[in-house]
């Protein structure tokens, strides 16, 4: 390692040093310059330098334990069996999450299931049939769905998307399967079409991008002779992606997958404005109003009495910072681990 | 085994062969067709939500949307105080957040590089780079809104500066990774100390992808609104005063397209399109910096 990892190899305290001949055997290892030298505006640079940085791991922790002390007197009433209570009621002053973790969890589940497949598709699309001038444009567009923000996806999704899924989709849904057990059960509800369907439709519609580049990313990075020898010995498009990219890049392609998760769990404004935003779990229709975390977050916060309503809206805040973390870290993990795996083969 | 069995068998096998190779091509076709036709679902929901926001937002601008204060209910108004917050919001989030940025990219690209530190602050940069923003809103919340006992302009700005960070700093280390390490060499043999390699080689040379770090992480905020509902709240009047609570446009949205009236609702469509327009347009900005590298 070469002092403070710059990559200078000269040495200023003996200038008459010979230069080094690449390759000549004659080089010698720097001479590392003693940090005392530096100059003051050096030193001072490189410590606000560093001070951004251990700022950033200052953000975290204090993330985390503001939430703690903030959610602590809910902590201690309920602690775990929170999670599992379905009581949700200011009045009698009685709080437990099971229903918002519920829509969180119900929610992103649906957004993977679309999300997942059309993300794979478009960047299959993007790397193998596009034609190169269609590639760019394309792409941008997919990368411009993650940049419409959130409050306009829910607007549109209640005022635009709502009504027509009402429509379109959940009347006929009903009238097909009025009277069979599970499946009639699955979509009753107000024909308004919000709950936890429309959320997760809007959901993946806003994971995708973020999933589709990751994936198209990785994809790009295989190794071209890999794919070209598939070809050779006459595999189809689909086969060279299904057999030979897809298993090559899998460890991208999943830490792509927990990136879409990690936003999905996290998204607040598309989904408090399609949600319904009512605390019930009688009804596991997907058709009926729900809450998640951070719609119960948005709605009763700012509203929200110091003391254990507060508390226990931030436990929820924790909760869901906690489950996010992992999702993130995981991914982050996965995506890293190909990206070493690159250096090693390169 | 006589030969006439072998050709028969032969002829059988080329028989299953090209059946298989039959399969194998539909699959292949009906593959490439779905993926076409995932393409083509992703490009229609930004289609359509662009259309709705033009067809929608477009009748609700005019001169009093820049001009007048958000209205009571059935009242005729603009979003003058809405845009005005949102603006000196995000401005200073700009500012307080883009230094600390830079400052940490740097740190990550030119002295750290492979520390432990450096590492751990790029793995928990990532993470906050994707956590939910209410998150954000909920941590400002406890530490400046609920010690003060007052929302205000100054702990939205605050929210918006956390987000603005670590998009500026990804975005900071990867452009001067991309500078060559011969410019910053030049420039030490020159007896150039660090600091001034930094600020005037490598920044310099890496400034259009900074810049367009500033650009992205902007239109990130102008359209977040978890992170100002418990900061900055809301305001129904003027105000330029940043320890009181301060309208937004996007909180302004959140609160006027949940009612029931159709005049704050139009409002509503009004700023959706402002929005949009400011969001994409600073995006694809940003595009063009970076193609012109």
């Amino acid at each position: 390692m070469q002092h403070k990892g710059h990559p200078v190899s000269t040495s200023l305290t003996s200038p008459a040093a010979p230069l080094a001949q690449p390759g000549s055997g004659q080089s010698r290892p720097p001479a590392r310059r003693p940090w005392f030298s530096a100059s003051w505006a050096d030193r001072l640079f490189a410590a606000l330098a560093r001070g951004a940085a251990l700022l950033t791991l200052a953000l975290l922790l204090g993330v985390l334990v503001s939430l703690v002390i903030g959610a602590w007197p809910a902590i201690a009433q309920y602690g775990l069996g929170f999670l599992t209570s379905t009581a949700w009621d200011p009045v009698q002053n009685e709080y437990g999450g099971l229903v918002m973790v519920y829509g969180t969890l119900a929610t992103s589940l649906i957004a993977l299931l679309i999300a997942v497949p059309v993300s794979f598709g478009i960047a299959l699309f993007l790397t193998e049939l596009s034609p190169t001038w269609l590639k760019r444009p394309l792409g941008t567009a997919i990368e411009l769905l993650a940049a419409v923000p959130s409050i306009v996806y829910g607007m549109w999704g209640l005022m635009v998307f709502g009504p027509i899924l009402a429509t379109w989709v959940q009347q006929p849904l009903q009238a097909l399967f009025k009277g069979v057990p599970v499946l009639g059960a699955l979509v009753t509800g107000p024909p308004v079409g919000i709950g936890i369907l429309a959320a997760g439709i809007i959901l993946a519609i806003m994971i995708i991008p973020f999933i589709a580049s990751v994936m198209r990313d990785v994809f790009e990075v295989t190794p071209p002779l890999l794919k070209e020898s598939a070809y050779g010995l006459g595999a189809t498009t689909w086969e060279v992606m299904w057999k030979v990219v897809l298993p090559y890049t899998k460890s991208g392609v999943l830490g792509g997958v927990m990136l879409g998760l990690g936003r999905a769990l996290g998204e607040t404004m598309a989904v408090t404005f399609v949600i319904g935003n009512m605390n019930q779990l009688n009804s596991l229709s997907v058709f009926e109003a729900a809450n998640s975390i951070t719609s119960a977050l948005a709605n009763e916060f700012a509203e929200a009495g110091e003391g254990l309503h507060q508390a226990s809206l931030i436990y929820l805040g924790l909760v869901l910072f906690f489950i996010t973390f992992v999702v993130l870290s995981a991914s982050k993990l996965l995506l890293s681990r190909l990206q070493k795996g690159e250096g090693a083969r390169a | 085994m006589t030969t006439s069995q072998k050709l028969i068998s032969a002829a059988e096998l080329a028989q299953t062969r090209a059946q298989r190779f039959a399969t194998r091509q539909r699959v292949n076709q009906l593959a490439l067709a779905l993926s076409l036709a995932a393409m083509a679902f992703g490009v229609f929901w930004l289609v359509w939500i662009l259309w709705e926001t033009l067809r929608l937002g477009l009748g609700g601008l005019s001169l009093a949307l820049f001009t007048e204060m958000t209205p009571p209910p059935n009242e005729a108004g603009g979003l003058a105080n809405a845009i005005f917050g949102s603006g000196v919001m995000v401005l200073l989030a700009t500012f307080v957040g883009t230094p600390i940025g830079i400052l940490a990219g740097v740190y990550l690209a030119e002295y750290g590089r492979q520390g432990a530190l450096a590492g751990c602050t790029r793995f928990v940069n990532d993470i906050l780079l994707s956590a939910p923003s209410i998150v954000i809103g909920l941590f400002v919340y406890t530490v400046v809104v609920a010690r003060f006992k007052s929302f205000s302009g100054w702990a939205g700005m605050l929210a918006l500066a956390l987000i603005v960070i670590p998009v500026v700093i990804r975005t900071t280390e990867n452009m001067l990774l991309l500078v060559p390490a011969s410019l910053r060499e030049a420039a030490y043999a020159l007896g150039t100390p660090k600091w001034k390699v930094i600020t005037l080689v490598t920044l310099r040379a890496a400034r259009a992808g900074v810049i367009t770090g500033v650009l992205l992480a902007v239109a990130r905020i102008a359209g977040e609104t978890a992170p100002l509902l418990f900061t900055a709240l809301n305001n129904q009047f003027w105000n330029a005063d940043l320890s009181k609570p301060m309208a937004s446009l996007p909180v302004t949205i959140f609160k006027f397209a949940m009612s029931p009236y159709e005049n704050w609702q139009q409002l509503a469509w009004a700023a959706v399109f402002l929005i949009t327009v400011a969001v994409l347009g600073l995006n694809i900005l940003a595009r063009v910096l970076t193609r012109q590298k």
